[in-house]
């Protein structure tokens, strides 16, 4: 060093040294890159052969070279499956043990229940009833999100429809009335409707028989879902040309082809036995309890979703906008 | 060779000429920077003290909790009393904000000060450094002989120490580092007894690598060759920005001073070198402004000592202009630049915008969502139902137990949604339902405004202006 105190130029006075070669006085001048730069890249040239060693890379003829830490992505999923498992796991467990009131009652539980279920609901119900439960437009689905129910909009009824199904059957009149007497007829559903007196569609409404389902004073009976036709709201629509439609075609009649067609699948065909064998029981004055399982299931028993998956998805048709009270 | 390639190979050896005088330090060349006492060295020391803080506020209780507490796993950041929530990000946007733009004012009035003085890069070098001078030799002299020695017991004793200071140094920093992410006591007792869990662990092990290497063989190779801000702040530079400069108007031409020779022919400089000698990134400054020098402003103290021994008087190297060196008519301040004025007001912003920030920190956060899907419903009776999800969080320490009501429609009534109860730092969606009735629905979208008042004195309130939406 030519000074003991300077330290930055040792070898710089010389010539760059160049690799000899030159073309038109143009000489290739030799600069290395710095010795740590060269170094990170025989580093991360390493680093290449490492992961070469431990993660699947080389392609074989049989698939690729199966590295030593036997990393796939599938193992890695289902890892992440299973802490989402283990996250839901000790929510899942409580729900299990509570019956639908108490969910109710619980913000927590009612929170967790609904978030899980709208994944179960889009799946299984939003292609219908559609994503909210408005139904989807244009198709005459029934509205989750109102508070008007064919079959009731309590818990136990809502978990009813969706583990049986329902399948409502009203009989198509093209045959059995007069041109006359269907028009008059539509005017005093649609009167009921708008809370307009009509006394001469009234008698025919119950010199017809429409009573028979719709009751007395017209606002449906829920065992048999029949539609309340004093309510605002259509089952199909209000319109004077689909309510006569309705009347002469009626609904999920075979025999006439034009009828309309209305059926809720069910989801869970032994929940469904389970759930109507209590009920009887209750109606009977009978201990729910002391039902005979064996005795109850017989025949042919479905499970498109488990019992679990019903009580999550009523609870959240529950909360869409029109669940009814338990009393109710 | 023809005419034209003669005339190509004069002007080539131009270049190369210009090429072999270019000096590069790629890292072959270590540097051994002198270290001696004067202003800026004070300066430095005092800059780097600045660094105190890091390693000790990990450590400050308040209330029984860690005063400053970044809580990543539950996303909160705790400050004293204060605690702030995503929700508060940004304060942080405006605290960064405030310190880039002061990197840019600081660097336009004084060059890189940061680099200088505040670096970690800077700072954690110069302990290293000064370990290695203590324990190596002081001179590269020094050093070179020390290296080629025989090795002797006091020589590894030496080598010993330096790389276990070191790397003590790198791991504390690794450690103060993850404190400010948990609790301290606890990361210490957990590394003590191994039982700090893998990620800790890795932390600890990049952040040690990362300082025993930067700081102890790197060093003024991040500042060339791997620092964006030095690159960055050179542009930051005009002609007003005071720096480190050398005279050349006075130095030159400089030569070694002999005896009984005044110093008259020759220009101050004498040319001793000890301005090379002490710098920590190896430049010479009588080269000019140039991209290694860190504004550090040791040569200054260097050189002065250097004129005050040859009854010279100091400031041959000083912080000053270039406008100033080189006599322009129109010198400015430093600080009465438009430029430096924006910076000013930019920061006075953000930091006016932090100060409000913090002064007006609602201990809750409300948030009432329209439902989307359906828009509206009707229901049985002709009446419209709006559907909305309630969210409030709770920032306080103590649970929140609010009522609700609504205001602002004529009619609507609110279901679903009375009294909740939030625990802290917890928030508590509620699906609420707003119904009006079909006779006094006038228009498709009106305004809504939830209110809601903690119970039992209603001391806190909250408010949320929504809408009510139904048909055409």
């Amino acid at each position: 060093m030519a000074d003991e105190n300077n330290s930055a130029d040792e070898n710089q006075s010389e010539q760059v040294s160049d690799t000899g070669h030159s073309w038109d006085g143009i000489r290739e001048l030799n600069n290395p890159c710095p010795r740590w730069w060269l170094n990170s890249l025989y580093l991360s040239g390493l680093m290449v052969l490492i992961y070469l060693i431990l993660y699947p890379s080389l392609p074989l003829i049989n698939g690729s070279s199966k590295g030593l830490l036997g990393w796939t992505q599938m193992t890695e999923y289902k890892e992440d499956l299973a802490e989402i498992e283990a996250r839901r796991a000790p929510f899942e467990k409580k729900f299990s043990a509570m019956t639908v009131p108490e969910v109710l009652a619980d913000q927590e539980m009612l929170n967790y229940v609904t978030a899980s279920s709208k994944v179960l609901f889009g799946d299984n119900c939003a292609a219908c009833h559609g994503v909210g439960g408005q139904a989807v437009e244009g198709l005459a689905y029934p509205v989750l999100a109102d508070d008007d129910w064919l079959y009731g909009g309590s818990t136990d009824q809502i978990m009813m429809s969706i583990a049986n199904g329902r399948q409502g059957e009203m009989p198509a009149h093209e045959g059995s009335m007069t041109n006359d007497e269907v028009n008059q007829l539509t005017q005093f559903v649609i009167d009921s409707s708008n809370a307009v007196l009509n006394e001469a569609g009234k008698a025919l409404y119950m010199e017809q028989g429409c009573y028979v389902c719709h009751g007395n004073d017209a606002k449906g009976i829920t065992e048999i879902g029949s539609g309340d036709l004093t309510d605002k709201l259509w089952r199909f629509s209000g319109d004077f040309e689909e309510v006569r439609y309705t009347i002469l075609h009626g609904v999920n009649d075979n025999s006439d082809p034009k009828t309309r067609q209305a059926i809720m699948p069910q989801w869970n065909e032994k929940l469904a036995v389970m759930l109507q064998a209590k009920a009887n029981a209750i109606a009977e004055n009978q201990d729910p309890r002391m039902l005979e399982w064996n005795k109850v299931f017989e025949g042919d028993e479905t499970e498109r979703l488990t019992e679990s998956d019903i009580k999550k998805l009523t609870i959240y048709v529950h909360q869409l906008g029109g669940g009814q009270s338990l009393s109710q | 060779m023809s005419e034209l390639s003669k005339k190509t190979a004069e002007k080539n050896d131009a270049v190369y000429q210009g090429a072999s005088e270019w000096r590069l330090n790629t890292g072959g060349l270590k540097i051994v920077a002198k270290r001696m006492v004067g202003r800026f060295r004070t300066l430095k020391w005092l800059g780097m003290l600045t660094w105190l803080p890091f390693f000790l506020g990990p450590y400050l209780r308040w209330n029984g909790e860690q005063a400053i507490l970044f809580d990543i796993p539950n996303r909160q950041y705790n400050f004293f009393s204060i605690t702030l929530y995503p929700q508060d990000i940004w304060m942080l946007s405006l605290t960064l904000l405030f310190f880039a733009i002061l990197l840019a004012a600081v660097t336009s009035v004084a060059g890189r000060v940061f680099c200088g003085y505040f670096c970690f890069q800077t700072v954690w070098t110069d302990v290293f450094t000064y370990i290695e001078t203590k324990l190596e030799g002081s001179t590269p002299h020094q050093v070179k002989l020390f290296n080629s020695a025989e090795w002797t017991v006091d020589k590894f004793k030496r080598k010993a120490a330096k790389h276990t200071l070191w790397l003590l140094i790198s791991m504390l920093t690794g450690i103060s580092f993850a404190a400010w992410f948990t609790d301290a006591y606890q990361l210490w007792y957990d590394y003590l007894t191994l039982q700090a869990p893998l990620f800790t662990w890795v932390i600890l092990g990049m952040f040690t690598a990362g300082t025993y290497i930067l700081a102890g063989f790197m060093r003024e190779q991040v500042c060339f060759w791997l620092c964006p801000y030095a690159r960055l702040q050179s542009v930051m530079y005009d002609q007003n920005t005071i720096l480190p400069s050398y005279d050349e108007e006075r130095g030159e031409p400089r030569g070694k001073l002999k005896k009984g020779q005044s110093q008259q022919q020759k220009g101050s400089c004498v040319d001793c070198n000890l301005c090379v000698a002490v710098c920590p990134t190896g430049v010479d400054i009588r080269d000019g402004q140039q991209h290694g020098c860190i504004t550090c402003g040791l040569c200054i103290d260097a050189c002065d000592t250097i004129m005050d021994k040859t009854n010279q008087p100091k400031g041959l190297i000083r912080y000053a202009s270039h406008n100033e060196i080189h006599h322009a008519t129109e010198t400015k301040s430093p600080y009465k630049r438009p430029r430096v004025m924006v910076y000013a007001l930019i920061m006075l912003s953000a930091l006016s915008g932090v100060v409000y920030g913090f002064s007006h920190l609602s201990p809750t956060e409300f948030k009432v969502i329209h439902e989307r899907q359906p828009l509206y419903v009707r229901l049985s009776d002709g009446a419209i139902q709006n559907k909305y999800t309630v969210k409030l969080l709770n920032k306080t320490k103590e649970a929140l137990e609010i009522k609700f009501g609504i205001e602002g429609l004529e009619g609507a009534t609110l279901h679903n949604l009375d009294r909740i109860l939030v625990e802290p730092g917890q928030v508590v969606p509620v699906t609420a339902f707003v119904r009006v009735p079909y006779e006094q629905f006038t228009q498709t979208i009106s305004p809504i405004v939830f209110k809601g008042k903690a119970l039992p004195d209603g001391a806190l309130t909250v408010e949320y202006e929504s809408m009510f939406m139904g048909p055409k």
